[in-house]
């Protein structure tokens, strides 16, 4: 929009306008704003599930402790795990999608950038919906069977914190029929599994959105093998997405139907079988472990050569291991499920499929490590984070693969031990890496440089922090502790390293605070970046910073990959990278050519519809919840009633205004016309 | 998007050329439909595993099929599918009058099969007192055949809606012709859905002894 004086009208109410301020970032289809929303959004989830985890530790950090209810500590396990999963880990993956995609690839938006617009707002009430069990949601004692359960009342226990035991315990989870409507009355679990339905929608909604992105909006030249590694593991993130999604849907539903509507899919009183939720379950479960973990692998395929400056090793043996990662995730999801009973040959084809994903995974470490070899590093922040990455990913996949044998997953399965594998994967792993990114894409979105003095506190704290609170985990799973214990007796030896466990976990605050400081300390007053704060070889940084609403002024076209490196370098006869005598020339001349548009640039304007829309939905779902009662119906109908009427607006409005300074009067017309046909269908695209 | 054809921003790589040659729309929706197989995959695998799983209470859905009525009304689906291709074939040939006609009979043989599940569902719960909560199986006859009901509403909802717009004046631009393709990609994929359902629920479940 750089027009922003009077538009012709093209529907009935005014169309938002603002480029700043409140409404700009309500109203706003821009990728930057909605990625920094989705990861300012995923980061207060972040601290909301690191509490949960705090207050957690703080109950097993002696023995027979009576700080939380039985009921309480089973809300809070349940909420840390599915917060740290569904509202930060993959929310803050869609942020670092959301705002680097196009620029990886030399685009100036999505391909559907209200859709965009739609998947956040979907994801922001759905997480406001799943947390508002918190204040709506109630758990009751066992119903219904007779003679079982009814061993601890509601809430249950002696403990001097309960105020939170009416939410969601069924575990992250929910394994049936414990979270079904029989032991889990109330509707807490209602809340759990209906808020995930939401969440579901927007990744569903975004993966689709960022398939067609990738596939269509590349700059010249870039063809698929020259796309950084973060665009192909973003790839592969949205297909598993776009393939398990619909499975957890379906059995979302089914615990919907089962709560709700009396079905019986997985109620044994009925004939139902539970084992098959846990198979749809970990058939969505297993490849979403790959999309909490990708993303960071390819932030790190990004960060290393960078601060190695050094080509990435293996470019394309990196591919395709995240492609082989991939699909061999749909083919391994029985191995959560080993003690369940499944039968001995499921057991060994499932344990023998787990062993190959050490393949490609192997197969991509190596790499790494072949890409700092002999290299010049450089031990910034997002190097410390990387390198870090690295070591952690691999001791939580080590542990992994142990998984894979099964008779040593029996032993450990539901200890402590997959407490500690679990938490080396996607902390170490996925964490790790997504620091990495921060703090290696922070000058894209201030144009500022954050403190590498803090930032290497905490990355220090964070290492040691995270270490003392997870490695002791392996020896309290195989001493027998066993998971989602809310107490322990002192005489079983298990408190010292849960003392030690408790203690780490307030490092990891603590550091956590330190890169809170940082960052809005950094904000303000970090040293500017310029054009290329890290002498980086990826088209992103060919966009100033911070960057500009249009992304590039001119899109790069891509001769090579790592376009913008060889841009800089020339090589010597040894195949050493050696600076073009021009490069401070080079960079000044992109920076002023991406600075100055020489004509000015249509965007998507804002518009109000993304937000009514996705409003309808969580106002749907709490009618469903209390679907007996007549206010249940009415809110039903009342949701249905805004989003069909945000869909009819979002049909009518065209995505861009005509463009007053190029066109004649009579040409902006037709064009109007045109373009508000268009829109009719992308109303329609919505509705499917 | 298009409004800026002819200006030279657009020539500098605005998302005007798309790298595979397929437009967005007609990507995404491809891509949505590779989603949606899975989605019924999920609810036809958990009916195969409930269908003929001896020892349950009540009606089995296998015992109450009325296979002559739901051949019909199969065959009903299907011959929209046609309808469906003779209406992108008219717009292709810029013959609003058939485009609009078919639209029309599309959207109402997708009605009728609607009715027809309605009364199937009516039957099975009223007469033959088979219900959601019977047992599994018939959870998960209803929940299957239910969620592919729900999808032929909604298609029925898109023709109508474009039904509505080729009865102006003008009739169906150029780029409300990609609205239909994709509204006629959505309902192909319905039907196909349609034809699995029909032989692997009706046509080949077995009662168990």
């Amino acid at each position: 929009m750089t027009a922003t004086a009077e538009r012709p009208q093209t529907t009935i109410f005014r169309r938002p306008s603002s480029t700043t301020g409140f409404w700009s970032w309500i109203t706003t289809v821009d990728h930057k704003k909605i990625g920094i929303m989705y990861g300012y959004a995923a980061f207060v989830f972040f601290i909301l599930g690191g509490v949960e985890a705090l207050l957690l530790r703080i109950q097993l950090a002696q023995a027979n402790a009576e700080f939380l209810t039985a009921g309480a500590y089973n809300a809070l396990f349940t909420m840390h795990g599915t917060t740290m999963i569904f509202l930060f880990v993959m929310p803050v993956g869609a942020a670092f999608m959301n705002y680097l995609l196009p620029l990886l690839i030399g685009a100036r938006d999505v391909a559907f950038p209200r859709l965009n617009a739609l998947s956040w707002w979907i994801f922001l009430f759905g997480g406001i919906f799943l947390y508002s069990t918190f204040i709506f949601g109630t758990s009751a004692p066992p119903v219904g069977i007779d003679g079982v359960g009814g061993n601890l009342p509601a809430g249950g226990g002696p403990g001097t914190f309960n105020f939170l035991a009416d939410s969601p315990n069924g575990g992250w989870f929910g394994y049936q029929p414990n979270a079904g409507p029989f032991y889990s009355a109330g509707t807490a679990m209602d809340y759990w599994a209906l808020g995930l339905q939401i969440l579901g929608l927007a990744s569903l909604i975004s993966s689709i959105n960022f398939i067609v992105t990738i596939l269509n909006m590349r700059a010249k030249g870039m063809r698929l093998l020259r796309m950084p590694v973060f665009v192909w593991m973003s790839t592969v993130v949205a297909f598993l997405l776009l393939f398990s999604l619909p499975i957890i849907a379906v059995a979302l539903f089914m615990v919907m139907f089962d709560r709700q509507f009396g079905s019986l899919f997985f109620q044994p009183v009925g004939g139902g079988d539970p084992v098959l939720w846990q198979h749809l379950f970990w058939l969505f479960g297993h490849p979403e472990v790959y999309v909490l973990i990708l993303p960071a692998m390819g932030i790190v395929s990004e960060v290393l050569p960078v601060f190695s400056r050094k080509p990435l090793f293996g470019y394309s043996a990196i591919v395709f291991a995240g492609a082989a990662i991939g699909f061999l995730g749909f083919g391994v999801w029985a191995h959560h499920m080993l003690a369940s009973g499944i039968t001995p040959v499921a057991q060994a084809a499932f344990g023998l499929a787990t062993m190959t994903i050490a393949i490609p995974t192997g197969i991509k470490i190596f790499n790494w490590i072949g890409t700092m070899w002999m290299g010049r590093i450089q031990l910034k922040t997002p190097m410390l984070f990387a390198i870090g990455f690295i070591a952690m990913f691999t001791i939580g996949g080590l542990s992994g693969v142990i998984h894979s044998i099964v008779p040593s997953d029996w032993q450990q399965t539901d200890t402590y031990f997959i407490v500690a594998h679990l938490h080396y994967v996607l902390f170490g792993g996925s964490i790790f890496g997504i620091f990495a990114g921060m703090y290696y894409w922070f000058p894209k979105l201030t144009g500022r440089v954050m403190n590498d003095k803090l930032g290497k506190l905490h990355f220090w704290l964070m290492l040691i922090g995270f270490n003392l609170t997870f490695a002791p985990m392996h020896w309290l799973g195989l001493q027998g502790m066993i998971r989602r214990t809310w107490k322990y007796a002192p005489e079983s030896g298990l408190e010292p390293w849960n003392v030690a466990v408790t203690i780490g976990a307030f490092i990891i605050a603590l550091s956590i605070a330190v890169f809170m400081f940082n960052w809005y300390n950094s904000r303000r007053r970090g040293e500017a970046s310029g054009l290329d704060p890290w002498d980086a070889r990826t088209i992103e940084w060919m966009s100033p910073n911070p960057t500009p609403e249009y992304n590039f002024a001119v899109p790069p076209v891509v001769i090579r990959l790592d376009h913008f490196w060889h841009l800089k370098y020339d090589q010597d006869e040894d195949g050493r990278a050696v600076p073009k005598a021009d490069k401070d020339e080079i960079l000044a001349q992109i920076e002023d050519e991406q600075l100055n548009p020489v004509v000015p640039i249509q965007l998507p304007n804002p518009t109000y519809f993304p937000i009514v829309m996705a409003l309808g939905i969580p106002i749907v779902f709490y009618g469903i919840i209390y679907h007996t009662t007549l206010w249940g119906k009415a809110l039903i109908v009342i949701g249905v009633i805004i989003s069909l009427a945000a869909l009819i607006g979002w049909g009518m409005e065209p995505l861009e205004e005509p463009h007053e300074e190029s066109e004649s009067d009579a040409e902006i017309a037709t064009v109007g016309g045109e373009e508000a046909g268009i829109a009719e269908g992308a109303g329609e695209d919505a509705d499917v | 998007m298009s409004d800026l054809a002819h200006d030279a921003a657009v020539d500098l790589g605005h998302p005007e050329q798309e790298s595979t040659g397929v437009e967005n729309r007609k990507l995404g929706m491809w891509v949505f439909l590779s989603s949606e197989f899975l989605f019924f995959g999920a609810l036809i695998s958990t009916y195969l595993l409930y269908s003929n799983r001896a020892g349950f209470q009540g009606t089995y859905p296998a015992e109450v099929y009325d296979i002559p009525f739901t051949s019909v009304s199969s065959f009903v689906l299907l011959m929209s599918s046609l309808t469906m291709v003779l209406a992108h074939n008219a717009l292709s040939g810029n013959d609003q009058n058939g485009a609009r006609t078919w639209l029309f009979a599309t959207a109402a043989l997708g009605a009728i099969f609607l009715a027809g599940q309605v009364f199937e569902f009516t039957e099975f719960i009223v007469e033959a007192g088979m219900t959601l909560s019977s047992n599994p199986a018939a959870s998960a006859f209803y929940v299957l055949t239910g969620f592919h009901g729900a999808h032929v509403a909604i298609g029925v909802i898109m023709l109508l809606s474009l039904w509505g717009m080729s009865r102006r004046k003008e009739g169906l631009s150029e780029r409300q012709g990609m609205n239909l393709e994709l509204v006629g990609l959505y309902w192909h994929f319905v039907d196909i859905i349609w034809i699995i359902i029909f032989t692997v629920v009706y046509l080949l479940s077995i009662r168990p002894a």
